[in-house]
């Protein structure tokens, strides 16, 4: 999440979900939260039994809405100008928390005098470059107090690193969410203005910046009535100061934008001017969509990620371990020991085989140097580039969005192995999918061999889960898996296992990483099942005596520690497995320490030095959490300190002090190289330093702030399966964003084949308002039909005034449909999948697709079958002016080699 | 004394001490002898809930090695004993009866799944990966004058769920790694 780690320098909720009671006001925006994290919202009810204000913004008035105290309907895709309303309010009006942004924030810092913002350029910063849509972050950086670099060893190299980090191919490996634990790398600290009066101090740079997300924008752009949105800035702003505290509640419904982080950053900034971040009851709770998305992002299997946030090598920077470092050398926070966290995993992978004068074996790690993320890795595979596939618990021709391009991407594998608890329907692809009956793939021509082994659930083998707020929790082993069944665990370890043994003795180079690697796990019982307690101890990491670790600032560069994931060490501390911890709740107090764990450190509220004022007492009685004891000479409260517990508040780093040294006492983002809040990102994300209302890629609305309709640095991945609608088309007049049910899971593999919950949500439906029904004669009950340039769905319709046309302030009407997207051909409760529907245009950020929001048509009834329904969705291509959709065999160019361009059109 | 008219519930509630039939008035021998799944299980496992990640504590409560029941956590701090409907259902998941137990094999331009033993199955896909492994291996990559060692292979991707453990994802991220595929993904990027 760079949204997050930009701005705070940490990609994860920042507070967790029993704090949201401690709130005085909660607005969830871009998340049905009652639906979709169910549980967790009782948290949000106790706070409303409490007195809170609870302020629901979404399109749709949902389970969420029926229990807020203000439902506010927004047209999709236009959160961010309406979050910069509100900050344009709260500076307007002087209701920031003043001492809180001057001491904590980057508000007081000076912009380069080369930074030109959009208001200047009609949406476009500067250094854009309109060849490669690539932005050149060197006019976005601070004016620095001393010359940049001088706090490097290697000041020529760290020199380099930055003009490299330039480079296009760079920016597409996905620099940003390497800050998803330890800020973006900075050259220097800047030059600061305290008054906040300086022209080009941050703050004054933000004014200007949003002077024109006036409350008649919002209305313009947004649909919302001024009076509307005067009552949630007072709610807001008057809920927010030394005594109060607000908290803000999103998930996939920001994620899933061509702008999505920069929608994180808009609240990220508005909270912290309002001095809501590290304090209880305040803060970004980041609702994450799936039982462990957020340890699937700590210890990654995303290619542009190590474990623990560390980005994987890439191959023009990073030849050598000095030169991956080089950009933290010296610096000060969390980078200054990233040479201790790497050498402590190569360690852990390589054991023995990784010494200092080998270079702990970098060279083994391989190097990327691109984009290799998943849909662009489909792309590759229509064009038979990739071979084999191992989809682990997935199900992506239903849970992506564009199911027939994923569907062609494994028409062309060579091999594909599939394990899950059903038969879901990427396994099926070759003999049930919907191209199966238009004609466009047939067994015959498919040559994917397929391999599908059963997997165990989750009480037939042990692990851990890391939940929403951080927490790892361990799960015991029920009973035994049936069958072939078998933990993905058991899979890996044994198929590294044959591997290794197959390559035994071979004296090839690129086989040695495989040799050397560190694969003895103890096993049990008959099926030679992995030991999981002592893969968590190996990710844990060892210090100079082999006893588990208890805190990463033990980490050492010399080779003397392991650790698999930095962030994640204290989980084994003292050898025990902390994420196994049960003290029942009401044994111990309300921060509850002693359930599960929490990384970093067991820290349940981050940044919570921040809670405290810069002279360490509580900001108020009222919301005491962190504060120092001057007599014991340490920072106290119920939760850990997210701050070295012995620093003074004035505390003032000594001339040339480095890493954690080099941050004052009252430096509350401990992982930021200047201990800030960012207000303004001088790196870390590279479609701008500060959030800018752009269109979304498919819009029926025109961009009323800048003539730059959608942001200029989207990924696009071109060809005949991934059209795009054109925005303002008559032929695709309506938006479509899709949601989640709570009686459903995403792809539907793990909920439409459980009879309980198929019968609680039998079929697909999309919801419509009254005023679209009768516009395109749609009758509650029966079936509607949904085209885009990708494909046509049916599903039944529901008429609600759920969802109602906004109307924006030209006269615009703006009609937007709701579409869950659970369902698809296999399980007991069927139905066309919504995500067929949908295209594909990514966050350049995060390669996270837009599926929140796109555009199509609707009509009544059915849609057509087999080749019929081939010509009716090229028929809608035809009449919006877009390229064919065709393709040939197994979704491969339809005319293949004839100009060698045959995917290129709209 | 005890008549044939005690053994009448509707008579029990409107002369005993429960006018509203929900107490004493209903029971039967019958309710007597009856003692919940919960009370009778051989042990309970203290497990997580695999759908959101609200993560809601469970406990999941096995007799003759078969999972009878599972419910919320009281003890746990963030759910405080709940589930959701999901939650609640996640017994199906271990019971289904469309489970696949079996590994299955489709044969390129099969038209059919056939049965494979699990044994031959991980051999067989030791074989594919080293042979995509080599067909895919990139020493260098780059455009001419500008090429820079790699040291990978793009012949083996991945794509996760996001109800792998930890401890899956490392021992995956592990090992992809060091047979240099690079392209390994996961649902937190959806
Ligand atoms: S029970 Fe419901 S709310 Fe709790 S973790 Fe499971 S899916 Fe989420």
């Amino acid at each position: 999440m760079p949204g997050l780690g930009a701005s705070f320098g940490r990609g994860g909720a920042t507070n967790f979900l029993e704090d949201l009671s401690n709130s005085d006001c909660i607005v969830i925006e871009g998340s049905n939260m009652a639906e979709c994290h169910p549980v967790g919202f009782q948290w949000v009810m106790e706070a409303k039994a409490r007195g809170a204000k609870i302020v629901h913004i979404d399109p749709r008035f949902t389970r969420t809405s029926a229990v807020a105290d203000l439902h506010v309907p927004l047209r999709v895709g236009t959160d961010i100008a309406f979050l910069g309303g509100l900050i344009r309010y709260v500076l307007e009006n002087d209701l920031y928390f003043r001492e809180y942004v001057v001491a904590y924030t980057n508000a007081s810092a000076l912009v380069g005098e080369d930074f030109v913002d959009t208001e200047e350029l009609d949406g476009l910063f500067s250094g854009f470059d309109p060849e490669t849509n690539h932005y050149d972050e060197a006019s976005w950086q601070y004016e620095p107090e001393e010359p940049p670099h001088s706090g490097s060893d290697d000041p020529a190299e760290a020199a380099e690193q930055e003009r490299s980090e330039q480079h296009p191919d760079v920016k597409e490996s996905d620099r940003a969410q390497a800050a998803g634990s330890g800020g973006p790398p900075i050259p220097a600290k800047p030059k600061r203005d305290e008054t906040l009066e300086h022209p080009r101090t941050v703050f004054q740079v933000l004014k200007r910046h949003f002077a024109r997300y006036t409350p008649e924008m919002v209305a313009e752009v947004c649909g919302i009535e001024p009076a509307v949105f005067e009552q949630v800035a007072k709610w807001v702003t008057e809920n927010s100061n030394r005594e109060r505290t607000t908290a803000w509640v999103y998930s996939v419904g920001w994620t899933q934008h061509s702008v999505g982080a920069q929608y994180i950053r808009t609240a990220s900034i508005l909270q912290t001017l309002l001095g809501n971040i590290g304090r209880p009851g305040g803060g970004i709770m980041a609702l994450r969509g799936h039982a462990s998305i957020q340890g699937s992002t700590d210890v990654p299997t995303l290619f542009n990620l190590l474990p623990g946030y560390l980005p994987m090598p890439h191959a023009m920077q990073h030849q050598t371990l000095d030169e991956y470092c080089a950009d933290a050398a010296g610096k000060a926070g969390f980078w200054g020991n990233k040479r201790a966290y790497t050498v402590s995993l190569l360690k852990a992978w390589f054991g023995d085989a990784a010494q200092p004068e080998n270079d702990f074996r970098f060279d083994w790690i391989p190097k990327i140097n691109g984009d290799h993320s998943s849909y662009r890795t489909i792309a590759d595979m229509i064009q038979g580039k990739v071979s084999g596939y191992f989809l682990v618990g997935e199900n992506p021709t239903v849970g992506h969005p564009n199911g027939r391009m994923n569907r062609f991407g494994l028409a062309n594998l060579d091999w594909l192995v599939v394990r899950d608890l059903q038969m879901i329907e990427s396994a099926t692809f070759w003999n049930e999918s919907p191209e199966i009956e238009t004609g466009e793939l047939a067994p015959e021509t498919i040559g994917t061999e397929v391999f599908f082994l059963p997997a165990a659930s989750h009480v037939e083998k042990e692990g851990t889960f890391t939940q929403t707020q951080r927490m790892l929790q361990w799960r015991e082993k029920a009973v035994e898996p049936p069958g072939d069944a078998r933990s993905d665990l058991w899979f890996y370890f044994h198929l590294g296992r044959i591997l290794r043994s197959r390559l035994e003795g071979s004296t090839d180079p690129r086989d040695q990483a495989l040799l050397h690697l560190t694969w003895d796990y103890p096993v049990h019982g008959e099926t030679q099942d992995p030991d999981a307690s002592a893969v968590l101890r190996e990710i844990n990491g060892t210090g100079p005596d082999g006893r588990a670790l208890s805190t990463y600032i033990d980490m050492k560069d010399d080779g003397s520690t392991t650790g698999g994931c930095w962030i994640y060490t204290g989980v084994y501390a003292d050898e025990v497995n902390q994420a196994a911890r049960r003290k029942p709740a009401r044994e111990q107090g309300a921060v509850a320490s002693e359930w599960g764990w929490v990384w970093p450190l067991n820290r349940r509220i981050l940044y919570n030095r921040a809670s405290a004022d810069p002279d360490g007492n509580p900001w108020s009685e009222r919301k005491k959490y962190v504060y120092w004891d001057e007599a014991a000479g340490e920072w106290t409260g119920p939760d850990v300190p997210d701050f070295e517990e012995t620093k003074r508040p004035d505390y003032v780093p000594p001339e040339g002090a480095k890493a954690q040294d080099a941050l004052a006492g009252n430096d509350p983002f401990v992982m930021q190289g200047d201990g800030k809040a960012w207000l303004y990102a001088p790196a870390g994300l590279v479609d701008g330093p500060l959030p800018t209302h752009y269109e979304p890629v498919e819009s029926v609305a025109e961009n009323a702030f800048y003539k730059q309709q959608a942001s200029p640095t989207i990924e696009r991945i071109e060809g005949p399966w991934n059209r795009e609608n054109p925005s303002m088309s008559e032929v695709f007049p309506f938006q479509v964003t899709t949601y989640r049910l709570t009686e459903h899971h995403t792809a539907g593999g793990m909920s439409r084949t459980l009879p309980y919950l198929s019968e609680l949500q039998p079929e697909f439906f999309v919801e419509v308002s009254p005023e679209l029904a009768a516009l395109r004669g749609l009758t509650h009950g029966d079936y509607a039909t949904l085209v885009s340039t990708r494909t046509a769905i049916e599903a039944k319709v529901l008429v609600t005034e759920r969802v109602r046309p906004i109307r924006l302030r030209g006269g615009q009407v703006v009609h937007q449909i709701g579409m869950p997207y659970h369902w698809s051909y296999s399980g007991i409760s069927t139905g066309d999948s919504a995500n067929d529907l949908l295209g594909i245009a990514l966050d350049a950020n995060t390669h996270i697709q837009e599926d929140k929001v796109s555009t199509c048509d609707i009509v009544a009834g059915r849609r057509p079958r087999g080749s019929e329904m081939l010509e009716f969705v090229e028929s809608y291509r035809r009449r919006a002016g877009v390229a064919s959709g065709r393709v040939g065999v197994n979704g491969r160019a339809p005319v293949e080699g004839s100009t060698g361009h045959a995917e290129t059109g709209s | 004394m005890k008549t044939w008219l005690d053994a009448w519930p509707v008579f029990r509630q409107l002369t005993g001490n429960d006018p509203l039939g929900r107490g004493t008035a209903a029971r039967s021998k019958a309710t007597e002898q009856v003692v919940s799944r919960t009370a009778t299980a051989d042990h309970v496992a203290k497990s997580v809930c695999p759908f959101c990640a609200v993560g809601c504590a469970q406990k999941v409560y096995v007799e003759d090695g078969r999972i009878t029941q599972i419910e919320g956590d009281p003890d746990s701090p963030v759910n405080r004993g709940r589930l959701c409907p999901k939650g609640a259902a996640s017994k199906q998941l271990v019971t289904s009866p469309t489970r696949v137990t079996k590994v299955r094999y489709r044969r390129p331009y099969g038209t059919e799944w056939e049965d494979l033993e699990l044994d031959t199955a991980m051999e067989m896909i030791a074989d594919r990966v080293l042979e995509a492994r080599r067909k895919g291996w990139q020493e260098e990559d780059g455009p001419p004058g500008n090429r820079h060692r790699v040291n990978r292979t793009m012949g083996i991707a991945s794509l996760g769920g996001a109800t792998l453990d930890n401890e899956e994802n490392y021992l995956m991220k592990k090992l992809y790694s060091a047979m240099g595929a690079i392209q390994i993904e996961n649902q937190a990027r959806i």
